[in-house]
């Protein structure tokens, strides 16, 4: 690491720090936010370092998520509550590995909708484990505050962001662009573009899982119909878009005023959130194309060229 | 001393009912530019193609400095050492002149990264002759130079053997001058490709051997004033009533 690079990583760390003691110094309503916050940032940054650059649309996230809520709610009990995360997260990126190997063959609209049934699937194939067993919905009855579930997700999003940053500078990180841009002139360049695929599309389906295992206990009951909620994985969608996938910092600036406006429209208008939901996925579509990214590389673009001319 | 780098041996390619490609045999040795011509819809590109792992052959075997390549897919025969442009230029529009040239040295057939890469991916854009346009936008650059830039990109991996589909179609008279002259100025230094081309002048300065192919077999095959008084040749490109 270089002068430079130090230079841009410290203000990421004050940024971290600032961040750990908000459960200290706001009060638990504004915690309560910071959580939800903090959730949203791990969920749709690890999104958009797949779907960023590859331009895959994933709506798996809600399995993933899904599946690492049960994960606490069935080990709870028997483990020690920091291994549930990691169990989660084992099992999110072998569940991501086979969808992966499956469906990233397939191409846009196509993949897209796997990913969309792929939450349904898991989530009835819960319901129907449930109703073979006679059991119904979970408690999990558990001494984590919302305070330690906070710092476990800040301690979450820095990792994914530790990621990110460590594939945009490797192969893979490159390998990714060019997939992006043209797949065939990927594989003819020598590219493993079937391996770069599933390899990085295991990085949101670990972070998703392990966040809905560390989410399970603010619950406190669990049933698959929540836990797989298809809304979840639009919402981080939403919010990784709004911010723009193009640099690391994007996903974060869309979740801070997303959570807000989500915030304000279910207190406000608690039965037209979905309506409210598809107009800003409209809006964004049609007047913010790159997201708040692509909005300040239009100001810095224009901004050089005023100072230049 | 020369040497075969590339053996095609009995390849056929069948879409479905239709022969594309039918039992094509053909040497390229080492330093020689070997030409592919034909008329249209002869199979040419098909050819290309399989060599490059684009689909695999039906049938046959392509070698490459004795290493199979029928079957692999695109990006191990990359590794093995074929480069290729394609028929419609194919950049990549987000990434840079320099990063569209690195995006061939790290992961092909000899492999460079970080600052290797990035002199490696400057010192080709100006042998190709786009030293001038280095800084631009993949969007604002001229036809020629989105040709230079996938020319450059072919050339990073350091291929065994270069695969120009039509890479000089489309170019204006003074363009095509330039392009010969660069294409020959690669054969000068050594390298081995395969031409598939429509533009006479390029067959007949650039091409040490042609292969005619017509209907997707091959009908002829020598040097280019061989190949071009051959009778089967000048009827297979003007032919009427071969086939309407």
């Amino acid at each position: 690491m270089n002068a430079q690079e130090i230079g841009k990583v410290i203000p990421w760390a004050l940024l971290l720090l600032a961040a750990a003691f908000v459960p200290v110094v706001f009060s638990p309503y504004w915690l309560s936010m910071a959580t939800t916050m903090a959730m949203f940032v791990v969920l749709a940054t690890s999104w958009a370092l797949f779907s960023g650059p590859t331009h895959y649309i994933s709506l798996a996230t809600a399995a993933f998520f899904g599946v690492g809520t049960f994960v606490t709610g069935l080990g709870f009990q028997t483990l020690p509550f920091w291994m549930l995360p990691l169990i989660a997260a084992a099992l999110g990126g072998i569940l991501a590995a086979l969808v992966g190997m499956v469906t990233l063959r397939l191409s846009g609209v196509y993949f897209v909708i796997f990913t969309l049934g792929l939450a349904e699937l898991v989530r009835q194939l819960v319901t129907w484990v449930q109703n073979q067993t006679g059991q119904r919905g979970m408690y999990v009855l558990t001494s984590i505050t919302e305070r330690d579930i906070y710092w476990m997700l800040l301690g979450l999003a820095a990792l994914v962001y530790l990621a990110g940053w460590l594939i945009g500078r490797s192969k893979l990180g490159f390998a990714l662009r060019i997939i992006g841009n043209d797949e065939t002139v990927a594989r003819h360049v020598g590219i493993d573009t079937a391996l770069a695929k599933v390899a990085l599309f295991t990085i949101p389906g670990m972070a998703a899982a392990a966040v809905g295992a560390i989410l399970a206990p603010r619950y406190i009951y669990i049933e698959p119909s929540t836990a797989f909620a298809p809304l979840l994985s639009f919402q981080v969608v939403i919010m990784a878009l709004l911010g723009g996938t193009g640099r690391l910092w994007g996903p974060l600036a869309g979740v801070i005023p997303f959570t807000l406006l989500w915030e304000f429209i279910t207190r406000q208008a608690p039965n037209q959130t979905l309506l409210l939901l598809g107009i800003v996925f409209l809006l964004i579509v049609y007047v913010l194309p790159g997201g708040f990214v692509g909005l300040w590389a239009r100001i810095r673009r224009r901004f050089h060229q005023g100072g230049g001319a | 001393m020369s040497r075969t780098v590339l053996e095609v041996q009995g390849v056929t390619k069948r879409f479905g009912g239709l022969v594309a490609v039918r039992d094509m045999r053909f040497d390229v040795t080492e330093h020689e530019v070997m030409g592919i011509i034909g008329p249209n819809g002869s199979g040419k590109s098909t050819m290309i193609n399989m060599i490059s792992g684009l689909f695999p052959p039906s049938e046959g075997s392509i070698r490459l400095k004795g290493a199979e390549l029928a079957g692999l897919p695109a990006h191990k025969t990359a590794r093995k050492g074929v480069g290729r442009t394609f028929q419609l230029v194919r950049l990549l529009p987000e990434l840079s002149v320099v990063e569209n040239v690195v995006a061939g040295a790290v992961f092909g057939h000899r492999r460079r990264w970080g600052k290797p890469a990035e002199a490696h991916a400057r010192q080709l854009l100006e042998r190709v002759g786009l030293g001038a346009s280095i800084g631009l936008p993949i969007s604002s650059l001229t036809y020629i130079d989105t040709k230079r830039v996938e020319l450059a990109r072919a050339l990073a991996g350091d291929p065994e053997v270069l695969l120009l589909d039509e890479w000089l179609a489309g170019l204006n008279p003074t363009e095509l001058a330039t392009g010969i002259d660069l294409v020959r100025s690669l054969r000068d230094e050594g390298r081995t490709i395969i031409l598939v081309e429509h533009v006479m002048d390029a067959i007949r300065s650039l091409c040490d051997r042609c292969v005619v192919m017509s209907s997707g077999a091959k009908i002829a095959e020598g040097t280019p004033a061989e190949v071009l008084s051959d009778a089967e040749v000048i009827r297979a490109y003007l032919g009427e009533d071969e086939d309407a």
